[in-house]
């Protein structure tokens, strides 16, 4: 696991994004989001989820030290703890815990700070998605997804399955047999996508590396987090479905 | 200082509480009856005057259609969303209400706003606290279920403008209650908050770490409790009256209050006995009596406590957690001392609940201790944060009608989110938006929370202005929605329509209103006023007497500041403000000789060597001058 240095002298992290200048009120140096000096929470700053933590953008972080940063920067800048103060405060206060709780949710989940890197480079994968969600929408057709080849069998055969109990169910019967198998079928996917997280942290190490090697290593695992994530949610929606079936 | 005393207040379905920080521990403070808990019930009495609580509970069967309760469940809802509540609860609507407008109570011949029936019970809870002070209260933290979505929050903050209380933060139910739970022993682990009151269910799950509580998940039902359980009892006695004895009372205000009375005392017995006698008066000299058994009574009841386990499976999976991974369950709510629900929840959590603290008060008294943390801290409350989350997803509707997710449910508060627009139309200049929330697909099935409009978009070619949208959920789980035209960097502007909510201008007129029934709030302040004055010329007066200058005045003067002085004592403890100002003026006027006397001998000890404040004419709140007018703010 890749550990950030400067992350082992404890509060280096709440000092350390960006060119710190003095604070509004006492005119001391400051941290980023508050005043180490007299507490005061700053204005906020532009700044991306990583660097908002202080953090490089690198995808293998530790995730409970992040959270103990969020609980410590929580415990500077929510709104509760400046509910007697000016306005203005009060008001940045309020700003800065958004970002900092969005900043948390985006980076502590696997799957979430990796699309928020990848967008960070540019890729929109969200994008992607909406816009051919919005094609397939515009033509009267359902959104076509590209099914990864390996899966190409087992999908077509699940579908079968699926139509099958969606009819069974509206009819009223019931096929042990049949759910049976479409269960094995849903934990087999879910394994998949389980497959699926771990392979991508392998891709982690490859990025966080390659951003010291050259341009054309990075696109390359760029590619493969991409492809990997469009059929770890593929694999996701297929579950979804299956899930809307068994709870017909 | 009293002056910026916050209080806790449990805004409830069947009742209302408030708590404040004593010392190291929240106390429930009680109302001049007595008790603890203010029953949410409104009445308009034969005077025109509103009576509210315990009180007003007889109103309920002498004169239904000008009294009210359950309220809450009226909170920030429209004409269409409530009609199944217009079947099971005898709420009178105006007779001119339009869909999509605020709803308006009858009471008699006037109308309320559901947020404006709330802050009569609000101004209630204010008073009790201002006589328990005796100073004024001001600021509040007001508890609303978990599952309230933005509207309903929104009339909450309403009611409490309306009585006269500034609103510091919204704090859901079950995150007070655990912040009440979780005073005495700060643990880690994770804590599931299960939470069934008189209208409204939610269930939280959170993580204790050092102090800080934060919500994982959370779920709910805001249309869901003890008044379920009442209807289901109401209608078999309503059935029973009809089928065994040939009458139809349910068309009759009167007895379905008698009925309703009577089975829920029923209900109370029953959570402690076997079997329970029901028995109602009825008109013509009539009487409906049967008896019901425990294990009736849970038969009964089982599908309604059922709809609790949807709500905690989901909270369960979207905390990603299994119920043994659950390490302590939390009772609140009067609902919880059902033993049936007890069971329920120690099935599905596979733990024995916790019920150390009163289920009727914990979300009150949690109330209290995070009116604490908002005002700078305690001792008791040191390193106690509250993390809370969004119970509902917020969204745009987009093409198609479909829901786009912006933020999604249980994200941690605040929240913010923003979204880029662009016209679709050659020199467009207006853009209108959209706003929902709630979990599913279609717009048409989220709730709507406000349409937007954003204007002054600089007219431009279709597709090139970029209009970002920056949302954002508060602390008190609230919307608010600034936007931004960025090619021009001009500030686009947005016009708020809430959904079902009150206008500003409403809430002020509202608020104008309310003075017509504050004559008695301005009274009781005079009288706490003029107590607090009396309170402060009595200790000067103490004061005085140890002083060398006591020994200068004459014995008729000595006499005569005794007389006033008990007289004042006497009246202080009566309500009539007059004669409480009387008393204080003539005292005061006894004692001028005494109070300049003193004022003499501390100078002359000044001049000897010692400070004014060695002389010793008084300390605390008492000004100088020792029957000088103190101050009250």
């Amino acid at each position: 696991m890749h550990m950030n240095d400067q992350f082992d002298t404890g509060m280096v992290v709440l000092a350390n994004s960006g060119p710190t200048s003095a604070c509004w009120s006492c005119g001391e140096m400051r941290a980023a989001h508050f005043c180490t000096s007299c507490g005061k929470v700053q204005p906020p700053a532009p700044a991306d989820h990583f660097s908002f933590f202080g953090l490089p953008r690198k995808l293998d972080l530790d995730v409970a030290r992040l959270e103990r940063d969020f609980y410590e920067l929580s415990r500077k800048l929510h709104p509760d703890l400046h509910g007697v103060t000016d306005t203005r405060e009060q008001e940045w206060s309020l700003e800065q815990t958004s970002k900092l709780n969005d900043a948390y949710r985006t980076l502590k989940d696997p799957i979430g700070r990796t699309r928020y890197l990848l967008s960070l480079e540019g890729v929109e994968l969200e994008e992607q998605s909406k816009a051919a969600t919005e094609k397939a929408r515009s033509t009267g057709q359902m959104k076509q997804q590209v099914v990864p080849p390996d899966l190409l069998e087992d999908v077509f055969e699940l579908n079968m399955q699926l139509e099958e109990l969606r009819v069974q169910k509206k009819m009223g019967e019931d096929d042990p047999a049949l759910l049976e198998e479409i269960g094995k079928q849903k934990l087999a996917l879910e394994a998949k996508q389980d497959v699926l997280l771990s392979e991508l942290k392998g891709y982690w190490e490859e990025w966080d590396s390659a951003a010291e090697i050259d341009d054309s290593g990075r696109t390359r695992v760029r590619d493969k987090m991409v492809d990997l994530l469009n059929r770890r949610n593929y694999i996701r929606n297929l579950v979804r479905d299956v899930n809307k079936v068994l709870e017909m | 200082m009293s002056s910026d005393r916050i209080v806790g207040i449990d805004l409830g379905t069947t009742n209302s509480l408030v708590a404040f920080m004593q010392g190291s521990d929240p106390v429930v403070i009680p109302g001049d009856d007595g008790l603890n808990l203010v029953p949410s019930v409104v009445a308009l009495d034969e005077h025109d005057q509103i009576i509210v609580g315990n009180s007003a509970r007889k109103y309920l069967i002498d004169t239904p259609e000008r009294s009210v309760y359950s309220v809450k469940r009226l909170m920030g809802r429209g004409l269409e969303d409530i009609q199944e509540e217009l079947k099971l609860f005898p709420f009178h609507l105006a007779d001119d209400l339009h869909p999509g407008e605020v709803l308006r109570i009858k009471l008699g011949q006037k109308t309320f706003s559901p947020p404006e029936i709330s802050a009569f019970i609000l101004r209630q809870l204010k008073r009790n606290a201002e006589r328990f002070f005796n100073a004024q209260v001001t600021k509040a933290v007001i508890t609303v279920p978990a599952y309230f979505n933005d509207a309903q929050r929104q009339a909450t903050k309403d009611a409490g403008r309306i009585a006269g209380l500034e609103v510091l933060r919204l704090v859901n139910e079950p995150t007070a209650a655990s912040l009440a739970y979780g005073l005495d022993k700060k643990q880690n682990g994770i804590v599931a908050v299960y939470d069934l009151g008189g209208g409204t269910f939610d269930v939280s799950i959170l993580k204790l770490h050092d102090g800080i509580f934060e919500v994982i998940s959370t779920n709910g039902d805001t249309h869901l409790g003890g008044d379920d359980i009442d209807n289901i009892l109401i209608h078999i006695a309503l059935d029973d009256i009809r089928g065994d004895m040939g009458m139809d009372v349910s068309r009759n205000g009167e007895a379905v209050a008698r009925i309703r009375k009577a089975v829920i005392e029923t209900k109370i017995a029953l959570s402690s006995q076997a079997t329970a006698h029901l028995d109602v008066e009825l008109p013509e000299g009539r009487r409906y009596q049967r008896e019901i058994t425990q294990e009736h009574f849970e038969k009964l009841i089982q599908p309604i406590i059922d709809r609790t386990v949807g709500p905690c499976k989901q909270a369960l999976k979207d905390a990603g957690l299994k119920p043994e991974q659950i390490d302590e369950v939390v009772l609140v709510g009067g609902s919880t001392r059902i033993p049936r629900v007890r069971a329920l929840v120690e099935d599905m959590f596979k733990r024995t609940p916790h019920t150390g603290l009163n289920p009727d008060e914990v979300v009150a008294l949690g109330a209290a201790v995070q009116a604490n943390i908002l005002a700078g801290g305690s001792e008791a409350t040191e390193n106690m944060l509250l993390l809370d989350v969004t119970p509902l997803s917020l969204g745009i509707e987009v093409a198609g009608g479909v829901t786009d997710k912006i933020i999604l449910r249980n994200s941690t508060i605040p929240a913010s989110a923003t979204q880029h627009y662009t016209t679709q139309v050659d020199g467009q200049v207006n853009v209108a938006i959209h706003v929902l929330q709630g979990e599913r697909e279609l717009a048409k099935d989220c709730r709507s929370l406000a349409r937007f409009d954003l204007r002054g978009v600089p007219p431009m070619t279709a597709g090139i202005p970029r209009i970002e949208v920056k949302f954002l959920i508060d602390a008190n789980g609230i919307l608010h929605v600034s936007a931004r035209e960025q090619r021009s960097g001009k500030q686009a502007e947005i016009e708020v329509q809430p959904s079902y909510g009150l206008t500003d201008e409403q809430v002020e007129s509202m608020i104008l209103d309310s003075f017509d029934y504050a004559e008695e709030d301005f009274r009781q302040r005079q009288v706490i006023e003029a107590r607090n004055e009396a309170d402060t010329i009595l200790a000067a007066l103490e004061k005085g007497r140890q002083s060398p200058a006591w020994g200068q005045l004459t014995s008729p003067e000595k006499k005569q500041i005794a007389k006033l002085e008990n007289a004042l004592v006497q009246v202080r403890g009566e309500d009539d403000y007059a004669a409480i100002r009387k008393a204080i003026d003539t005292l005061n006027q006894a004692t001028t000789r005494l109070a300049e006397l003193m004022m003499d001998s501390a100078v002359s000890t000044a001049l000897t060597g010692k400070t004014m404040d060695e002389a010793d004419m008084g300390e605390g709140p008492t000004a100088p001058h020792p029957v000088a007018k103190a101050e009250f703010k």
